[in-house]
This record gives structure tokens, C-alpha cells and sequence, in this order.
């Protein structure tokens, strides 16, 4: 290894790195947030009595995890905007992509947990006149949310992974800069590695706090 | 929808789609042999009570944990033969990724496995005499190994889906070939409709296959 | 005690980060004898057992088994070799609270466990071994059954099995029936006594003070992290000269003699 790394090209772009972060952050967030709002719809309609719900439901959720989140971007991009005949920026397609996505994988903690708190809860509160949806929010769901916690904050890293691929369709996002920055300066090995790190800063503490939630929660039950 | 179907472009071209789909799962096939590999010394290190050598390994694997996959698959591929000055070919830098990636996720599956054993169980053994390597490979891996099952079954499943970041690096697995395709035919919905639903069903096959394998191996529980 | 002692243990100690459980404990045991230990929950019983075939290391002390000293010294640094602690343990055997069953393996492959693989003994004559030692216990009919299936006083009488298959001489029995309905304690305490009838050497560390004053030869009260009271079972269970012991035989109420 006779190699010297020189991170001064890190430096120099540093502006562009930090907006290919912001970009990040601006398809990271929103996906998870609407995400976790749309698998708490899909989790209603798995546990719905209805067939044609639930089983749709289900066609869903095992199609956006039973392929791979790169392909459904691909998809998003440059199949979906042929089909329905609208144009679809990078960013619009990442954020639907990433946002279907997150929730199919949404909606299996939302059931997971919904389905963990004992039917005489439901049974509880439907015998004192709660209509179902009053039930849901003030029986089952303060209970289930504590539950649930550390698989959402899973799922909140893993969405913030998987947000770098949309460089593959050419969001200007981090890795996207990066790969950029790599090939006009022919410097891979230091601003991969640069960006490698600034993921590690950016995700790392949600690993930590998701760790500590599931001790926590194991101690406490 | 106005959109008129037709598959017959792709269909004419089925034989890369089909390479590209065999190449897709000797690149998983080979990932997860090496990825053991990786995660059964990973796991070894990070068990030991040495601290120069648990330690490092713990780093590496938070390290993985902790930054997308994409960032490895180009790591290797452009930042990895500049620093040791080799030329790498694609198959062998995603090669690289996806095994060190499954590695650090398999090794904390094996130590998992290994922790979740009660220390009863050491005790029992230890009071008859057996030697740590005895007791190990009598007492306690026979009993983790069934409680590894599901966990590397899940991770093996992430790994054969990350393999189509592959195709970023040009090898030629099913999205690339997909891509291939779709430049001659100009047809991305069928093109990609069609390769979304050859993953769909090479994973709930493999996952399936899965499936009996775990009923096989857990069967005295 | 004219008799050369099997085990003796000198000085010892034994702390846990800032918790110090053992403090200065002399103790010797000849062999034949069957010694009862007793005390309060957090007395130190069982950490004392434990240190015995060094399932805790002591934090200080000696321990020597039939004349040798257990441990190399060096530059006033104990270290103990794996291969020492094996061949201690080989002979020293020990009966758990939770049994410590393992659960992949049948009863019998259980008993024959530490013959073959210990032992390097050849199957055919582990299995006669294990047969006999499990006709002892009274279990002939459930060779083939998995520890899961059976019942908690069943599950220790083949850990007695399991101690039993290695000759060992002594035993150690850590709060044997602590963790059973108490309709089982019954089956495992006859067992035990069948053994006390052979002449064994025996340390129980017990609740059960009925059986001990039956038991044992001489009976030792642990409070403190130190022998509080020893005596033979009429002097410590029947009529305790400190008042300590005196207060915690008065707390565990009657108990049939």
C-alpha cells in the first residue's frame, strides 16, 4: 500500500456534500413520515373483515418486500409516468417509491402490535359504547405505540439506507454528490470514504437510541 | 390509463432477462457462502474476552450496520483498488460488499444465537468437566444453531434483494440486463414490470424453500 | 476428625464488583461426611458451594482437593488452568437449582454425556453406566424421553443421574428442590437420602431444614458472608447458642424433625 490519501478535496467541496445531505434529509423525513401514516391505513385494512380489503392489503404488502426497494424506484421513474401519462421528477418518483415502501414494512409493525394487545381490550372498550375507531385511539394504540417504538426507529434507519439509492435515479442527493465529486476529481477513496462517515453521523444515533428503547423495553416488561 | 401493453419486445428477449436472473443468484449463492465466512470469525472475535479483538470486530460491524449498501458496492468498486493499486472487476467488488455486508449482520445472528443459550446450560456442562471447546461444540452451538435459523433465513433474504445494486456496477445481474433490454426495445413498464415480477417470484421461492428448511432444522423444539 | 480431608478451602473470599459476599471462610470436609449448609437468602450459600468446582472463581484463598492445592500462584496472581478446573470438576459433582438439563439431548444421552465425551468412554459402556445410575434415581422407563417432558422432580433426579455417572467423590447439591411444586420435593429428597445411605461425601445447600437435621453430619449457619454457627445437627438446629441463629431458626417456624 503505497497510497496517500489527501482529504483536502473533502474539504475543498464540502459545501456540496452538505447539499447533497440536505437532499437526503428532504427524501428521508417525508418518507417515513407519510410512510408510517399509510401502513397505519394498510394495518386497518389487514385486520378489516372485509376480503377484498384484506387480501388486497396483503398483495401489497408482499409486493413492495418481496422486491427489491431498487427496482421499485426504477419502476416509479421510468415505468409509472409512461403508464399514467405524467411527468415525474427524480425526487417525486424517490419520495413515492420510498413512501409505498415504507408503508408495506409500516403496516406489518402497526398489525404486529395492534394484534399483541389482548382481544379483551377491544372486547373492554366496544362494551362500554366506544365506537371501534374511539377504541383504536384511546384503548389500543397508546398501549401498542410504547410496544411498537424500537421497530419503527429500525425502520426509520433502514429508510434513511435505503434513501441513497435514489442517486441511482439521479436524485441529487449524498451519495449521488459523492459518486459525482469521486469521478470529477479522481478521488474516490477519500470522498466515498468521507461520505461512508457522514451516513455513519447521520444514522448511527438512531441505531443507539433503538438499542437502548429495546433494553429498555425488555427491563420494564 | 391509456397505455397499450405489450409484452412480445420483452418477451423476444428473454434469454438475457433469463442470464441476468441466473447471474443474480450465483452472485447471492456466492455472497452468503463467504458471508458466513465472514460472520462466523466476526462473531468468534466479538465473543472473545479479549478486548483487541472483540473490539475491532464490534467497530466493523457497527460500521456496516450503520451506512447504506450502495456506499460499499462503490467503496469497492472504485475507493478499494485505488488504495491497494489492483484493478477490480464488478462481479468481484459486489462480491466484496455484499459478503462483508451479510457478514457483520450474520456475525450479530451467530452471537445472538450463541448469548441467547441460558448460562445454566454452561454450568451444567462445566460441573461435569466438559473443556470450553467441548462444551461449546456439545452443549451450546447445538442448541443456537436452531435459534439462528429464522434470523439468517430473514438476513439471506435481504442479501439475495440487495443484490441488484449489483447492476450499479454494470454486472450483469437481472436489472442490468433489464436495463439492456429496455435501451433496445424502449418498453420500460413492460421491461421493468416484467423483471419486478421474476424477483417477486425467485424470492417467495427462496423464501419458501426457506420456510422447510427452518421446519427441518428446529423440529426437536 | 482423624481423617485426612478430601476438600479444604482457606481464607476465602469472594466479591462481586463492590459487593462482598464471602469474608474469610476455613472449612474442611473428610470424607464420608455430609455437610448441610444453611442460611438466609443472600447469606452467601450458594456462592460458597459454587466457588467449591470453581463455578465462581474465589476472589481470594485456597482451595485443595485430596491433598493438592487447586491453581498456579505466580508472582501473588492465581490463575487457574482450564485443564486443572476440568479434572476438579470431574470429580466434584454438582446438582443445580434449574437442574441444567440439556434439552437437545435425551435422559439417557444426558447421563451419558460426561463418560463419553469427558471420560472418552466407549458408548456401549456409557449407556450401561448411564442405565444403572437411572434405575438409582428410579427412572429406567423414561431413557428416551426429552428433559421437556418431564416433570421438575423427574428433570432433577436425572441431574442426580447425570452427577452420579461420573463417580465423582463428592457431591454438591445447590438448593436441590428450590425450584419444585412441593408436591416433588418428596422424590428428590428420598434420592438423596438413598445416597446419604452409601456413605457419601456431600454438601447441600438447602431450605429444607427438616431434611437436613436428618441428613446431614454436621451442619453449617452462613450469615454475613461467614460461618455464623457449625455444629452437628442437634447443636445448630436444635439448640443454637447464637442468637442470630436462634432468630432465623425462630423465622422459618416449625419444621419436623
Amino acid at each position: 500500500m503505497n497510497y496517500t490519501p489527501d482529504f483536502s478535496v473533502v474539504w475543498a467541496n464540502w459545501p456540496v456534500l452538505l447539499r447533497g445531505l440536505v437532499v437526503t434529509i428532504e427524501i428521508w423525513l417525508p418518507s417515513i413520515a407519510m410512510g408510517l401514516a399509510g401502513g397505519f391505513l394498510i394495518a386497518q385494512a389487514r385486520l378489516s373483515r372485509r376480503r377484498w380489503l384484506s387480501g388486497g392489503s396483503l398483495v401489497y404488502v408482499e409486493l413492495f418486500r418481496d422486491t427489491p426497494v431498487l427496482i421499485q424506484l426504477i419502476w416509479f421513474y421510468y415505468a409509472f409516468p409512461i403508464l399514467v401519462g405524467v411527468q415525474l421528477s427524480p425526487f417525486a418518483a424517490a419520495l413515492l417509491g420510498l413512501t409505498l415502501n415504507t408503508s408495506a414494512y409500516a403496516s406489518e409493525i402497526f398489525r404486529g402490535g395492534i394484534k399483541s394487545i389482548h382481544r379483551g381490550q377491544m372486547e373492554g372498550a366496544l362494551a362500554i359504547g366506544m365506537s371501534r375507531a374511539q377504541a383504536m385511539r384511546r384503548v389500543i394504540l397508546p398501549q401498542v405505540v410504547k410496544r411498537m417504538l424500537p421497530a419503527f426507529t429500525n425502520r426509520t434507519i433502514e429508510v434513511a439506507k435505503m434513501s441513497s439509492l435514489a442517486s441511482v435515479i439521479s436524485v441529487h442527493e449524498l451519495m449521488y454528490q459523492g459518486r459525482l465529486l469521486s469521478s470529477t476529481y479522481y478521488r474516490p477513496f477519500e470522498i466515498l470514504t468521507a461520505v461512508a462517515f457522514i451516513y455513519l453521523v447521520l444514522i448511527y444515533p438512531g441505531t443507539f437510541l433503538a438499542g437502548r428503547l429495546e433494553k429498555h423495553l425488555a427491563r420494564s416488561s | 390509463m391509456t397505455y397499450s401493453w405489450d409484452f412480445r419486445p420483452v418477451l423476444e428477449h428473454f434469454d438475457m432477462l433469463a442470464l441476468g436472473l441466473l447471474n443474480t443468484v450465483k452472485i447471492a449463492a456466492v455472497s452468503i457462502v463467504l458471508g458466513v465466512l465472514v460472520g462466523l470469525v466476526l462473531a468468534m472475535m466479538r465473543l472473545s474476552s479479549r478486548r483487541w479483538l472483540s473490539w475491532p470486530a464490534a467497530v466493523f460491524v457497527e460500521f456496516y450496520r450503520n451506512t447504506p449498501p450502495i456506499v460499499h458496492f462503490f467503496w469497492f468498486f472504485y475507493a478499494f483498488p485505488v488504495l491497494l493499486s489492483v484493478s477490480m472487476s464488478p462481479y468481484v467488488a459486489a462480491v466484496l460488499a455484499l459478503s462483508t455486508q451479510s457478514g457483520a449482520f450474520y456475525a450479530e445472528v451467530f452471537r445472538g444465537g450463541i448469548v441467547s443459550v441460558e448460562r445454566g446450560q454452561w454450568e451444567g456442562g462445566r460441573a461435569l468437566g466438559m473443556t470450553h471447546a467441548a462444551l461449546m461444540r456439545r452443549v451450546i452451538v447445538p442448541q443456537a444453531v436452531s435459534r439462528m435459523v429464522p434470523p439468517f433465513i430473514e438476513r439471506s433474504f435481504e442479501l439475495l434483494k440487495t443484490t441488484a445494486l449489483a447492476s450499479t456496477l454494470a454486472y450483469a445481474d437481472l436489472l442490468y440486463q433489464a436495463m439492456l433490454v429496455n435501451s433496445e426495445t424502449s418498453r420500460p413498464p413492460e421491461v421493468y414490470t416484467t423483471i419486478a415480477l421474476m424477483y417477486l417470484v425467485l424470492l417467495v421461492t427462496a423464501s419458501q424453500l426457506a420456510r422447510l428448511a427452518e421446519a427441518r432444522l428446529t423440529a426437536y423444539q | 476428625m482423624t481423617q485426612h480431608p478430601i476438600l479444604e478451602i482457606k481464607g476465602l473470599h469472594k466479591r462481586f464488583a463492590d459487593h462482598h459476599v464471602l469474608r474469610g471462610i476455613d472449612f474442611s470436609v473428610a470424607p464420608g461426611e455430609r455437610v448441610a449448609i444453611i442460611g438466609g437468602s443472600g447469606s452467601g450459600k450458594s456462592t460458597f458451594l459454587r466457588c467449591m468446582n470453581f463455578m465462581e472463581t474465589p476472589s481470594e484463598g485456597e482451595v485443595w482437593l485430596d491433598g493438592t492445592r487447586i491453581g498456579t500462584e505466580r508472582n501473588g496472581r492465581v490463575t487457574y488452568p482450564e485443564k486443572q478446573l476440568c479434572s476438579v470438576r470431574e470429580r466434584l459433582g454438582m446438582v443445580f437449582q434449574q437442574f441444567n438439563l440439556f434439552p437437545h439431548m435425551t435422559v439417557i444421552q444426558n447421563v451419558m454425556e460426561g463418560l463419553v465425551t469427558v471420560k472418552g468412554m466407549p458408548k456401549a459402556e456409557a449407556r450401561r453406566i448411564a442405565e444403572a445410575e437411572l434405575a438409582k434415581v428410579g427412572l429406567s422407563e423414561k431413557h428416551d424421553a426429552w428433559p421437556g417432558r418431564l416433570s421438575g422432580g423427574q428433570q432433577q433426579r436425572v441431574a442426580i443421574a447425570r452427577a452420579l455417572s461420573m463417580q465423582p467423590e463428592v457431591l454438591l447439591f445447590d438448593e436441590p428442590t428450590s425450584s419444585l411444586d412441593p408436591e416433588l420435593v418428596g422424590e428428590v429428597l428420598r434420592v438423596i437420602n438413598t445416597l446419604a445411605g452409601e456413605g457419601r461425601t456431600m454438601l447441600l445447600v438447602t431450605h429444607e431444614l427438616g431434611f437436613a437435621y436428618h441428613f446431614a453430619t454436621k451442619v453449617i449457619f452462613l450469615a454475613d458472608g461467614v460461618f455464623h454457627e457449625v455444629g452437628t445437627p442437634d447443636e445448630v438446629l436444635k439448640n443454637p447458642q447464637k442468637p442470630r441463629t436462634q432468630d432465623f431458626l425462630r423465622r422459618f417456624g416449625e419444621f419436623a424433625f
